[in-house]
C-alpha cells in the first residue's frame, strides 16, 4: 500500500510518541512530566506554576506599593501603573487562587474518596497545560506592547478599540478565553470524579469536607464560567471585527458588560474562596483532635453559599443607575448570603471549643483564615447596604474588603494547605519554627499592610489612581500600608527558604504525620502511583480515624492496636490487578493550539489561525483514537 | 471516545451511571449558561437599533423555516443511529449517521446562503445592535453545528472502519446527545429570533 | 452457523442492546411520532406567523409551541423520560439557572419596569 508522505511523517511522528509515551511511563525523566496523567504530578505542576505566577503578582503588588508609598509618587507612570494593577488582579485571581485551589483538588480529592485517579486523567493533565499556557500567553503581552491595562475586570466601553486601541486588551480577553477553557474542563472533571468514584461505602454525607467543597466549586465553574466567554467574546469581536456590543456609539450599553462580568464574578469569589473554607475545614479537626462540629451544617452552608452566590452580582453595580428596587432586592440577597458563612465560622468554632490543641503551622494558618475572613467578611456586609456602599464604591475600602477575604482568607488558607499535605506528597514536614516565623510575619504584614486601606477608604481615597495630592490625609496611611507590603514579601521568603531546606533534610513525614481522620492520610508519603494498593471499604465519616481509634466512656480516643497506617493498609478492600491510566502527550498538543489560535487573532494572522486549529485537532483525534491504557 | 471499553466494564461507578455520560449532560447544562447569555444579549438589543437594517428588512421565514425542518430532520435521523447503534444493526446505524451529517451540511449551507443574502441587504456584523448581536448567536451556534457535522463525520469514518458497534454504542449516543442540544438551541434562536421579531408585529 | 442460528444470535443481540440502553427505551416507531409532530408543531408556528388575528397572543403561542417542541426533543430523542433522574436534574438546574439570571439582568435594564 502505497503511502503519501503526509501519511507517512504523521505515522513517524506518531510512533516517536508511543515511543515516548513508553518511556513515560516508567516516571523517570523529563518526558514523563510532561506526558504525565497522574493527578498527583499535574497537582504539584499547577502548584508550582501557581507559585511562580505568586511570586510575580507580589512583585506587581510592590511597585505599586512602591509608587503609592508618597504622594505625587515617579516611580511608575500612568500607562505603567494601569497595566501593573490589571496584571497583579489578573494573575492573583486566574494565575494564583483558582490554580492552587486547583493544585488541591487534583492532589487530595481521588485520595480522599479512595480512587485511584480522577474520572479523566487526560483531560486533567490537558486542564493543567492549557493554563499554563494561557498564564504564558497572557504574560506575553509586555512583549507585543504592553500589558493589558484596563482592570482584572474589563470594563467596556473603556476596553474598547477606541479608547484602548493596542493589544493588551486584546491579550487579556483571549488569554482569560484560554484559562477559561482550563477551568472548565477541569470542573467537569472533578464533578464526575468525585459523584462516580468514590469507594465502596462513600456516601455523599461521609465524604471529606474539602472534597464537598470541590463539588461545589466545581458546579459554580461549569455555570459561571460560560458567562464571562460569552462577554469576552463579545468584547473581542467588538475590538477585532467591529462589532456594537459595548459600542456607545450604536447604542451599546456598558450595562451589558457590567451584567455579563458579575454574573461571573461573584460566582467567582466564591469559587476563590470556598476550596480554602474546606482546607479549614480539614485541618480545625485534625489539629483539635475532635470531628468536625456540625458537619451536615458545613456541608449544606457551603451548598447554600454556591446556590446564593448567583444572586447577589448586581451589589457590584449599585452605582450604575439601576434603581432603587433592583438595588432594594439585591441589597437583601446579600446581607442573606452571610448567614451560611456565618454558620460556618460558628460550627468552626464549635470545632476548637473543648478540644486538644495543637498549635502546628496549619492550624495557625486556619485560625488566621478565621479570624481575617471574619473581619473581610464584616466589611462585606457594610457593603451589602446600599447607601454605606455608594460611598465606599470605588474607593480604597473595597481594597481593603477583598484582601481582607482574598489574602486574609484564600492565601491564608491555602497556606494552611501546603503546611498540612505538602508532607503527604513529598514525605517531608516543613520546618515548624520557620512555619510559625512565616505566619507571625504574614499576618503582621497583612494587617499592616490592609487596614490602613479601610481608613483610606473612608476618607474617601479613589481606587486605580496612580498617585495622590499631598493633604488630604491619605499620606502617613499610605507609608504604612506600603511598610506591610515589603514585611509580606520578607514573609514569603521564609517560606521559600523553609521549603527549599525542607525538601531537603526536613524531617520525615511518614503516613500519618498529623494524627489525621481521612483517608489520604492511611498511605504511605509520598504517594505510590496506584494511591491504595487495595481500595478501601468506608464505614463512616473519618474511617481512617475510627480505624486508629476508639472511643471510651468519656468519649476520649483510645488508640486501636495496629490500627494505623504503617505503610502496609490493613483495611479490608478488593484485591484488584491495579490497571493504571497511561501517559500521553496529547492533552499537551491540543493545548498548544490554543495560543497559536489567539496569537493569530490578536495579529490579524489568520493563517497562524488555522495552523493552531489544526494542532488542536491534531491533539484531540489523537486523543481521542490512543487507548487510554495500553 | 477512545477505546475505553475494556476499561470501563471493569469499573463500577459510585452512581451506576457512565462517566462520559454524564459529564456530557454536564457540558450541556453548562452551555445553557453559554446560549443563555447570547440569547439575552439579543433580546436585551431587540429593537433598539438605532439604524437599519432590521429584522423584517431581511428575514425570510420561509426559507428560514425549511432550514428549521431541516435540522429537525436531522435530530430524528440521530436518534435513529443511536437506536441503530445499541441494537448493533451497524449498517443503518452507518446510514443513518450520515444522513444526519448531511441534513446538519444543508443546514450550514442554508446558514451560509441566508447569511450572504443579509450581507448584500447592507446588514453586517458592524451595522447596528441587530447585525452584531444576531451575527454572534447564530455564529456560535453555527460552529457548534459544524463542530457536531465534523463529529458525526468522524464517527461515520470509524464506524467503516468497524470500530464503532454495538459494545461502544455510547460513542454515537454522547454525539446524539450534543446534536439534539445544539438542535433544541435552534428552536429557541427560531422562535425567538425569527418568529418573535416586533415590527413585523411579533410580540414585544 | 446457520441462518437459525445468525438470526438469533441477532435478536439476542438486539434484545442485549434493549437492556443495556436501560429496560424502559423509545422505539423506532416513536422516534417518527415525535418527528411528525414536530413537523406539524413547526408548520402551526409558521402558519400563525402570518395570521393577523393572532398578533396579540404571539408571544405566549410562540413560546408554548417551541416549549412543547424542546420537550419532546428532550424527553425523546435525548432520552431523558427514560434516564437517570440525576441527567434530567443536572440539565434542568442549568437550564433554570439560565433562564433565571437573564431574565433578573433584564428587567433591571428595561426602561420603565424597575
Amino acid at each position: 500500500m502505497a503511502q503519501t508522505t503526509f501519511e507517512g511523517s504523521s505515522l513517524g511522528v506518531l510512533e516517536a510518541l508511543r515511543q515516548l509515551r513508553r518511556q513515560a511511563a516508567t516516571y523517570q525523566g523529563i518526558w514523563s512530566w510532561i506526558a504525565t496523567v497522574d493527578h498527583k504530578r499535574i497537582g504539584i505542576m499547577y502548584a508550582i506554576t501557581a507559585f511562580l505566577f505568586f511570586l510575580a503578582g507580589g512583585v506587581e503588588a510592590l511597585a505599586i506599593r512602591l509608587q503609592l508609598a508618597v504622594p505625587e509618587g515617579q516611580v511608575l507612570d500612568q500607562e505603567v501603573y494601569n497595566q501593573m494593577f490589571t496584571m497583579h488582579g489578573t494573575t492573583m485571581i486566574f494565575l494564583v487562587v483558582m490554580p492552587l485551589s486547583a493544585a488541591f483538588f487534583n492532589l487530595v480529592v481521588p485520595l480522599q474518596i479512595g480512587a485511584r485517579d480522577v474520572a479523566f486523567p487526560r483531560l486533567n493533565a490537558f486542564s493543567y497545560w492549557t493554563f499554563l499556557m494561557g498564564g504564558l500567553f497572557l504574560y506575553s503581552s509586555i512583549f507585543f506592547g504592553g500589558a493589558p491595562n484596563g482592570g482584572w475586570f474589563g470594563y467596556a466601553p473603556l476596553t474598547e478599540k477606541a479608547f484602548n486601541p493596542g493589544h493588551g486588551i486584546d491579550f487579556w480577553a483571549l488569554g482569560l478565553q484560554i484559562l477559561g477553557i482550563s477551568s472548565l474542563a477541569s470542573g467537569f472533571n472533578f464533578i464526575v470524579t468525585i459523584l462516580n468514584m468514590r469507594a465502596p461505602g462513600m456516601s455523599l454525607l461521609r465524604m471529606p469536607v474539602f472534597t464537598w467543597m470541590t463539588l461545589v466549586t466545581s458546579f459554580l465553574i461549569i455555570f459561571a464560567m460560560p458567562v464571562l466567554a460569552v462577554g469576552l467574546f463579545q468584547l473581542s469581536f467588538d475590538r477585532l471585527f467591529g462589532a456594537n456590543f459595548f459600542n456607545p456609539l450604536k447604542g451599546g450599553t456598558p450595562l451589558l458588560w457590567q451584567h455579563l462580568f458579575w454574573l461571573f464574578g461573584h460566582p467567582e469569589v466564591y469559587i476563590l474562596i470556598l476550596p480554602a473554607m474546606g482546607i479549614v475545614s480539614e485541618v480545625l479537626p485534625t489539629f483539635a483532635r475532635k470531628p468536625l462540629f456540625g458537619y451536615p451544617f458545613v456541608v449544606f452552608s457551603g451548598i447554600a453559599i454556591a446556590f446564593m452566590s448567583f444572586g447577589v452580582w448586581v451589589h457590584h453595580m449599585y452605582t450604575t443607575g439601576l434603581g432603587p428596587v433592583a438595588n432594594s432586592a439585591f441589597g437583601v440577597s446579600t446581607i442573606l448570603i452571610a448567614v451560611p458563612t456565618g454558620v460556618k465560622i460558628f460550627n468552626w468554632l464549635g470545632t476548637l471549643w473543648g478540644g486538644d490543641i495543637r498549635f502546628k503551622t496549619p492550624l495557625l494558618m486556619a485560625l488566621g483564615f478565621i479570624t481575617m475572613f471574619v473581619v473581610g467578611g464584616l466589611t462585606g456586609v457594610t457593603h451589602s447596604m446600599v447607601p454605606s456602599d455608594y460611598q465606599q464604591q470605588d474607593t480604597y475600602y473595597v481594597v481593603a474588603h477583598f484582601h481582607q477575604v482574598l489574602f486574609g482568607g484564600a492565601i491564608f488558607g491555602l497556606f494552611a494547605g501546603i503546611y498540612y499535605w505538602l508532607p503527604k506528597f513529598t514525605g517531608r514536614l516543613l520546618d515548624e519554627r520557620l512555619g510559625q516565623l512565616h505566619f507571625w510575619l504574614m499576618l503582621i504584614g497583612f494587617n499592616v499592610t490592609f487596614q490602613p486601606m479601610m481608613i483610606l477608604g473612608l476618607l474617601g481615597m479613589p481606587r486605580r489612581i496612580q498617585t495622590y495630592p499631598t493633604g488630604m490625609g491619605w499620606d502617613l496611611w499610605n507609608m504604612i500600608a506600603t511598610v506591610g507590603a515589603f514585611l509580606i514579601a520578607l514573609s514569603i521568603l521564609v517560606f521559600i527558604v523553609n521549603v527549599i531546606y525542607s525538601l531537603r533534610r526536613g524531617q520525615k513525614a511518614g503516613a500519618d504525620p498529623w494524627d489525621g481522620r481521612t483517608l489520604e492520610w492511611s498511605i504511605p508519603s509520598p504517594v505510590p502511583p496506584y494511591n491504595f494498593a487495595r481500595i478501601p471499604v468506608v464505614r463512616a465519616r473519618d474511617d481512617f480515624w475510627h480505624h486508629k481509634y476508639r472511643e471510651d466512656e468519656a468519649g476520649r480516643p483510645i488508640p486501636v492496636v495496629a490500627g494505623g497506617a504503617n505503610g502496609h493498609e490493613e483495611q479490608e478492600g478488593h484485591a484488584e490487578h491495579i490497571h493504571m491510566p497511561s501517559p500521553s502527550f496529547f492533552p499537551l498538543i491540543a493545548a498548544l493550539g490554543f495560543p497559536l489560535i489567539a496569537y493569530g487573532f490578536v495579529l490579524a494572522d489568520y493563517a497562524l489561525v488555522a495552523v493552531g486549529v489544526v494542532v488542536l485537532l491534531f491533539g484531540i483525534y489523537g486523543w481521542a483514537l490512543e487507548p487510554a491504557s495500553e | 471516545m477512545a477505546q475505553r471499553a475494556h476499561v470501563a466494564e471493569h469499573l463500577e461507578t459510585s452512581t451506576g451511571l457512565d462517566n462520559r455520560k454524564l459529564a456530557m449532560w454536564l457540558f450541556l447544562a453548562s452551555e445553557a449558561l453559554f446560549f443563555g447569555s447570547l440569547i439575552a444579549t439579543y433580546l436585551l438589543y431587540r429593537g433598539q437599533s438605532q439604524e437599519g437594517p432590521y429584522p423584517h428588512d431581511v428575514f425570510n421565514i420561509p426559507f428560514t423555516s425549511v432550514s428549521s425542518f431541516i435540522l429537525l430532520m436531522s435530530s430524528t435521523t440521530m436518534a435513529l443511529a443511536v437506536g441503530a447503534a445499541h441494537r448493533g444493526r451497524l449498517h443503518q446505524m452507518r446510514t443513518w449517521l450520515l444522513c444526519t451529517a448531511l441534513l446538519g451540511i444543508s443546514f450550514l449551507a442554508g446558514q451560509a446562503f441566508e447569511f450572504t443574502e443579509f450581507v448584500h441587504k447592507g446588514l453586517t456584523l458592524s451595522s447596528n445592535l441587530f447585525g452584531s448581536s444576531f451575527y454572534v448567536l447564530t455564529g456560535f451556534h453555527g460552529a457548534h453545528v459544524s463542530v457536531g457535522v465534523l463529529i458525526l463525520l468522524s464517527l461515520w469514518v470509524m464506524a467503516a472502519r468497524g470500530r464503532i458497534g454495538q459494545h461502544n454504542a455510547l460513542n454515537v449516543e454522547l454525539a446524539g446527545l450534543y446534536w439534539h442540544f445544539v438542535d433544541i438551541v435552534w428552536i429557541l434562536i427560531f422562535t425567538l429570533v425569527y418568529l418573535l421579531d416586533p415590527l413585523a408585529g411579533g410580540g414585544a | 452457523m446457520t441462518l437459525a442460528e445468525l438470526r438469533g444470535t441477532r435478536r439476542r443481540r438486539e434484545e442485549e442492546g434493549e437492556a443495556h440502553a436501560g429496560g424502559l427505551h423509545a422505539t423506532t416507531a416513536d422516534y417518527i411520532r415525535v418527528a411528525v409532530a414536530l413537523f406539524i408543531i413547526t408548520s402551526i408556528e409558521v402558519a400563525i406567523y402570518y395570521i393577523e388575528g393572532l398578533r396579540g397572543v404571539l408571544v405566549e403561542l410562540f413560546l408554548a409551541l417551541s416549549g412543547l417542541k424542546f420537550l419532546l426533543v428532550v424527553m425523546w430523542y435525548m432520552h431523558l423520560r427514560f434516564d437517570s433522574r440525576l441527567f434530567s436534574f443536572l440539565f434542568a438546574f442549568g437550564l433554570t439557572l439560565a433562564v433565571c439570571l437573564f431574565v433578573a439582568a433584564l428587567a433591571t435594564m428595561k426602561a420603565g419596569l424597575l
